[in-house]
């Protein structure tokens, strides 16, 4: 009588099913139990990145609290969408400030918690990636330096897509937005620009830094655990794609999550008082060519005469990546 | 119990009398031995309960303000001139969810070109911001309307600007009061919040709204000041039964009874007028002072009550809107439509230049003559004014026109050409 293999595994993730685990080991969005605090009727996009990430996130933050948390969100898609007048989609306590003070209002409010002897309410700041590495910032390194007690999360879309995709420090080289048209010799988001910040947030100390997608939402979950067991300034960077600013197909943004990763070009990984203490290693490796090629925000990468040399310089930051961080787990700090 | 202390410090003493749960603490001049004063009581323990966050611009210090406030805490920071005008996205933001926050502005100019001194350009650069703006004329009534303002801000869940002259206020050490913590603990419940993030409670705070509902949402924040104008010369009258002080309300009046002539002010420069005023009188001059207290509500009828008997007004600002002139002026004289006066705006005392009794005396008695114009400003040097116009007209590339001027009246420093 033949054998045959079991697979213990989801075909190209290696993400176990929550069925063939211990409950203790299950997902947060497996438990029927689960908050649902960004919940139905919110209005993003089909194949929204961002929503999947909140979800996951703010779920996750309040299985870790016991739902004592109060979240304070940047203006931006994630705000606009879950609450359109009258609407609100949000199951916990929220606030909604500005663009780019979301940081400082999240400490505001850890303050008085803590001056009101409430500190077992924990705090959750969120914004995309305009308004934390751009416009929020000054604030966010505030909050950062002080070490305030909040978890900030950036879910990074790569670019301004509620004003309808512009650039921002955290568009990557290359890519076609709506102030970096796909025009002229050199097509795209300049080379040589940008900012990493979940590095600089290490360069701060910051206490826990963690960078993570929504290809692997376990490993979301786990992160946002863990960086609510420690108080003090925190700091999660998720990269989220978004099928309209980089004109990908919706149901292909978990996959185009796992390139980002499996290419190099988004390393994954956690750091603790500004040191590298793991990372999430390749087990798949890819060219960037097949990260880039089902985005349209790349096209011109395959058809402008400057497309090789770009391509080449793409793939160049992501093998720099692969040995920074020791994506391939061939001795880097893994 | 009077003590010869800095204005700073009373005001410092009175807003921790007040017990505020979060002190955010940005540096700017003339501002800033306030929250010092504040970071020494928290840290002494003299003010318990509070935490005093260092941040790390004025638009994060107003920003720390409306978390701790939407959080359910009482929350206050200081600032002046280029600060409040950087946190002034989050000033429109802090009233329009409706959070109680009170603040000083230890009043300063605006540059260009920088300017430290104290004029009200920065306030007045916010006046539409939906904040309730106090201001003090001497320093014991900025720490008196601290006490007000925190009341009178949580009672109708709006922002309170409690503006004090910089410097002249701020600095000046002279005899005062500052309310016992009995007192004020006696004056001033705890602050309960109409809207606080809470897990047993969960709210959406800061939702979009779009054209069907932002007229009334707005319209409510114009409510609430209209209720504020019955509301503050009410809590005036509590705090004078309470502590003997005549401090806040709408306006004060000074000898108007039989004024044929009415100089309304804010501020410091009420003391200098009243002063003028008392020797004009002394001269048989009918003259009277209205010192305006509340700028935002613009309390209309009382404006109007106050200085309708008179045949001239005129409106003495420490600021003024460039390509119109006066922006008190412009409320003052929406409150006296109708009446048979003549109107003067006066523009005095800018980036600190004194306002002397010389000054007012010979402005008072031009418009006793009818020699003042409709716009004035006060002691303007024309001579300085005249070359800097002829060196634009005579060189395309004339400099920049404030070291041209600072190198006419030969301040070291300017570069001769």
């Amino acid at each position: 009588m033949g054998t045959q293999e079991i697979r213990y595994f989801q075909v190209g993730s290696h993400a176990v099913g929550n069925r063939l685990l211990d409950p203790g080991q299950r997902t947060v969005q497996s438990d029927p139990e689960r908050a649902n605090a960004l919940t139905c009727g919110h209005r993003a996009c089909q194949g929204c990145g961002e929503a999947l990430g909140a979800r996951y996130v703010v779920d996750a933050a309040l299985r870790a609290t016991a739902g004592r948390l109060v979240a304070v969100n940047a203006t931006g898609c994630l705000e606009v969408f879950s609450t359109p007048y009258p609407e609100t989609s949000w199951q916990l306590p929220w606030l909604h400030s500005l663009f780019g003070n979301a940081p400082a209002v999240a400490t505001g409010v850890a303050a008085a918690l803590r001056a009101q002897g409430r500190e077992d309410v924990r705090v959750l700041a969120q914004g995309g990636d305009g308004g934390t590495v751009d416009i929020g910032f000054g604030c966010l390194s505030g909050m950062f330096e002080r070490d305030d007690d909040v978890l900030y999360v950036c879910y990074d879309n790569q670019g301004y897509m509620n004003t309808g995709v512009q650039r921002s420090g955290a568009t990557p080289p290359g890519a076609r937005t709506a102030t970096t048209e796909a025009v002229g010799d050199a097509p795209g988001a300049p080379f040589g620009q940008g900012k990493d910040v979940p590095r600089i947030a290490m360069a701060h100390g910051v206490r826990y830094v963690a960078t993570a997608t929504v290809a692997d939402l376990r490993d979301l979950e786990a992160k946002v655990e863990r960086a609510m067991e420690v108080r003090g300034a925190r700091y999660l960077h998720v990269l989220v794609p978004c099928p309209l600013g980089w004109g990908s197909p919706a149901a292909l943004t978990v996959r185009i999550a796992r390139l980002a990763t499996q290419t190099g070009l988004f390393p994954v990984y956690e750091a603790r008082d500004g040191e590298v203490t793991g990372v999430t290693t390749i087990r798949r490796p890819a060219p960037v060519e097949e990260y880039l090629r089902p985005q349209k925000r790349f096209a011109h990468l395959f058809s402008h005469p400057s497309g090789p040399a770009a391509l080449a310089r793409i793939q160049e930051a992501a093998d720099r990546n692969i040995r920074r961080y020791g994506l391939l787990g061939d001795g880097g700090p893994s | 119990m009077r003590r010869q202390i800095e204005g700073a410090r009373g005001v410092a003493e009175s807003v921790a009398a007040c017990r505020p749960q979060v002190v955010c603490a940005y540096p700017i001049t003339p501002q800033t031995h306030i929250v010092e004063g504040l970071g020494v009581l928290v840290g002494t323990g003299a003010l318990a309960g509070c935490e005093f966050v260092n941040v790390e611009s004025e638009f994060a210090a107003m920003s720390v303000a409306i978390g701790a406030s939407a959080a359910g805490a009482r929350a206050y920071t200081a600032t002046a001139s280029q600060g409040l005008l950087f946190m002034s996205e989050a000033l429109y933001n802090a009233s329009g969810l409706g959070l109680p926050v009170v603040m000083t502005v230890a009043n300063r100019a605006i540059g260009a070109p920088i300017n430290i001194w104290n004029d009200h350009s920065d306030a007045m650069s916010q006046r539409d911001s939906g904040w309730i703006q106090l201001y003090a004329e001497t320093s014991q009534e900025a720490i008196d309307l601290h006490v007000q303002a925190f009341r009178l801000a949580e009672e109708m869940s709006v922002p309170v600007m409690v503006c004090m002259d910089g410097f002249v206020l701020t600095h000046a050490f002279e005899p005062l009061e500052v309310p016992s913590q009995e007192d004020v603990d006696a004056f001033l419940p705890p602050f309960t919040p109409r809207q606080v993030l809470d897990p047993a409670e969960p709210v959406s705070i800061g939702a979009m709204v779009g054209p069907e509902a932002f007229t009334e949402v707005r319209y409510l924040a114009f409510h609430r000041q209209r209720e504020a104008l019955g509301r503050i010369p009410e809590i005036a009258a509590d705090f004078a039964a309470a502590f003997g002080r005549d401090s806040g309300g709408l306006l004060h009046t000074y000898r108007c009874e039989d004024a044929q002539t009415i100089v309304l002010a804010m501020g410091s420069v009420l003391g200098t007028l009243k002063d003028t005023v008392d020797a004009l009188r002394d001269e048989g001059i009918p003259i009277g002072v209205v010192g305006l207290t509340s700028f935002r509500p613009f309390p209309m009828a009382a404006v109007r009550a106050a200085v309708g008997g008179a045949r001239t007004l005129i409106v003495l600002e420490r600021a003024f809107s460039v390509g119109v002139g006066g922006i008190v002026s412009a409320d003052v004289h929406m409150a006296v439509a109708g009446l048979d006066q003549r109107h003067h705006t006066v523009i005095a005392g800018l980036g600190g230049r004194p306002v002397t009794r010389v000054s007012l005396r010979r402005m008072l008695l031009d418009a006793e003559a009818g020699r003042l114009e409709p716009l004035t400003f006060l002691d303007l040097d024309r001579d300085l004014i005249d070359r800097e116009l002829a060196r634009v007209r005579a060189r395309p590339r004339s400099g920049p026109a404030a070291e041209n001027i600072l190198r006419d009246v030969g301040v070291v420093g300017a570069r001769p050409h």
